[in-house]
């Protein structure tokens, strides 16, 4: 009966709530009445640091995170969307593009662009589209297809732009670098959430920012960031350090682990 | 900076691995490969080094890009790993007195000069964007020259035997330009007197081709050893491999310093592979006729040559590609 019953309900406030926004607001327009609550966010990841061993195909991070203040009624029809994203460490981007030369395949053209994540994947309850206008996504920068890409330096007409846009994005989400989900972040209770977001084994190390957005029936009401670090461990690390702060002792190294496989195998396989 | 540390506190959350696998990180590629696969590369090329008695690096860097390896990480741990497999064959020249030490250095010197040389265009045709099909080219050209003239060598040879002619190489007039140069030297393990000036400029070129394509350039150099400097056939092998281990390993520590793009965990798995499947490799040689196997060799240039060029004449899946890092365009 329950169960039956339950829908019927839901569609009852939903019908109930067309007609809301508008009391909302005249009850706030008016004098003496009480200052609206702000709701807050809260997120949590129990580890600030995911380890790149030498097994490493990839991991998830869960992100936790909960509504404090958060209106029932807005809760119960779901007026609340959340967003979270991972962010790589930013660097700078080169996109080019080939063409036929004299039969053979040449890189031609290319465009650089400043300081783009490395890697982002991005969790919301809902696809983002529905949450925002596409010219507010442009603005927050949220979404694969809303992150800001400005070239460096000259500037071609704004249709190559466009095209080496476009080109970037597919690059990154063929690579699995950076991926979407609109179904990642789920509320397992009235206030609170979950997002899982997928780090793929090609991840960036160095440090990655979570960001979380809360949005009230489409408002940007609430933001929070998290820091992640993403480590080679071990060996890893100190393979990566020293080829970069000691590079010729590196090189000698290596010229040496060389020498000493062939004068062992030669030792070893000596036939006499 | 400041931000990060003040956001850096802890909440709650998990973290899942997915199972243990077989899969190993290249901290310098920065990827995740299949072990077995790469110790499969390692020891099939090996094995030819072996039979055939070359190097392998011009094997090696192709099969490595194939697999996605980044050209920059497979050239220069392309010629890391040649070192490991020339080790063992020049020392064993060495014990049966087939080096000529003395032409070996007057090679290195032109070799260590191009190496450096060959270093500083890698490195600019990589700013350019064209490093990868320069090197596709370059491979495309090199392996399709020298296959095919092998090919056609060997041919000959084959059926001058079935006819059961003796097998000679061609040796068209003892003399030619190259010894008419001045600065003579005289090579006595070679029995030679020779201008230094072709040795050290067939160094200096094999030492670009070392840089910029991860080879050791055997391939390359034997045959030009023989037919334009004339250097006596049974010295030619070992003294090219001694010059082969210091160009080598002078290009794996120049390629560490300047592109830090030598993948130790990389080239360790291809080196212990390798040396291994190189001694099976020499005794299934020794049971082959010299020109079948230069027959074999040619025919196994030839497809890597043919299947480089394909890939540069077939329209790419993604006419785009990406390059990150490397600061403003």
């Amino acid at each position: 009966m329950r169960q039956f019953l339950l829908p019927l309900v839901r569609h009852l406030l939903m019908a109930s709530l067309l007609a809301l926004p508008v009391t909302v607001a005249q009850a706030q327009g008016l004098p003496g009445a009480l200052p609206p609550v702000k709701e807050g966010l809260e997120i949590g990841t129990s580890t600030t640091e995911i380890a790149i061993t030498s097994d490493f195909r990839g991991a998830d991070l869960t992100v936790f995170g909960a509504l404090t203040n958060a209106d029932e009624l807005f809760l119960a029809i779901g007026q609340y969307d959340v967003v979270v994203s991972l962010e790589g460490p930013r660097d700078y981007a080169t996109v080019r593009r080939k063409e036929r030369v004299f039969g053979i395949w040449m890189n031609t053209q290319s465009m650089t662009f400043e300081q783009t994540p490395e890697s982002y994947s991005i969790a919301s309850t809902k696809p983002l589209a529905d949450i925002q206008p596409v010219a507010q996504l442009n603005r927050l920068g949220l979404g694969i297809n809303h992150l800001t890409l400005s070239p460096t330096g000259y500037l071609g007409n704004a249709a190559q732009l466009t095209d080496f846009r476009e080109a970037y994005r597919r690059l990154k989400v063929g690579g699995g670098l950076y991926q979407n989900d609109t179904t990642g972040v789920r509320f397992v209770s009235s206030s609170l959430f979950r997002a899982s977001l997928r780090l793929p084994a090609n991840v960036p190390d160095g440090v990655h920012l979570v960001h979380a957005y809360l949005f009230k029936s489409g408002v940007l009401i609430a933001q929070k960031d998290l820091p992640l670090r993403v480590v080679k461990t071990g060996l890893e690390q100190a393979i990566t350090d020293a080829a970069h702060e000691k590079p010729l002792a590196y090189g000698l190294f290596c010229v040496m682990v060389a020498v000493v496989t062939g004068w062992g195998a030669s030792l070893l396989f000596r036939k006499d | 900076m400041m931000f990060y540390r003040e956001a850096a506190r802890d909440g709650g959350a998990y973290l899942a691995f997915r199972g243990v696998s077989v899969t190993v990180y290249l901290p310098i590629a920065e990827l995740s490969v299949n072990i077995f696969i790469i110790l499969g590369m390692g020891a099939a090329v090996g094995f030819l080094s072996g039979m055939f008695g070359v190097g392998g690096g011009f094997l090696i860097t192709p099969l490595l890009i194939f697999y996605n390896i980044p050209p920059v990480v497979a050239v220069a741990t392309g010629a890391n790993q040649v070192v490991a497999s020339s080790i063992s064959g020049a020392i064993s020249h060495f014990r049966r007195g087939t080096l000529d030490v003395k032409l070996g250095s007057v090679l290195l010197i032109g070799g260590l000069a191009g190496a450096t040389v060959g270093v500083w265009i890698f490195s600019w045709l990589r700013r350019l964007g064209q490093l990868d099909l320069i090197i596709s080219l370059l491979y495309v050209v090199f392996l399709g020259t020298i296959g095919s003239l092998m090919l056609m060598e060997s041919l000959r040879a084959m059926r001058r035997a079935a006819k059961n002619q003796p097998v000679t190489l061609k040796r068209p007039g003892q003399h030619n330009w190259v010894h008419r140069l001045p600065l003579k030297m005289r090579f006595k393990k070679s029995k030679l007197y020779l201008s230094a000036i072709p040795v050290i400029g067939l160094g200096f070129g094999i030492g670009i081709l070392t840089s910029v394509m991860g080879v050791g350039g055997g391939f390359i150099m034997v045959p030009a050893m023989i037919y334009l400097l004339r250097i006596p056939t049974n010295v030619v092998v070992g003294t090219s491999l001694f010059q082969i281990i210091f160009v080598t390993a002078y290009t794996t520590i120049v390629q560490a310093a300047t592109n830090y793009s030598v993948d130790i965990v990389l080239a360790t798995i291809l080196m212990v592979a390798g040396v291994i499947g190189a001694q099976y490799g020499v005794r299934v040689g020794q049971k082959l006729r010299g020109e079948q196997l230069r027959a074999l060799l040619a025919l196994l240039v030839l497809a890597v040559g043919v299947r480089l060029a394909i890939d540069l004449i077939i329209t790419p899946a993604d006419l785009y590609s990406l390059q990150i890092g490397g600061g403003r365009g």
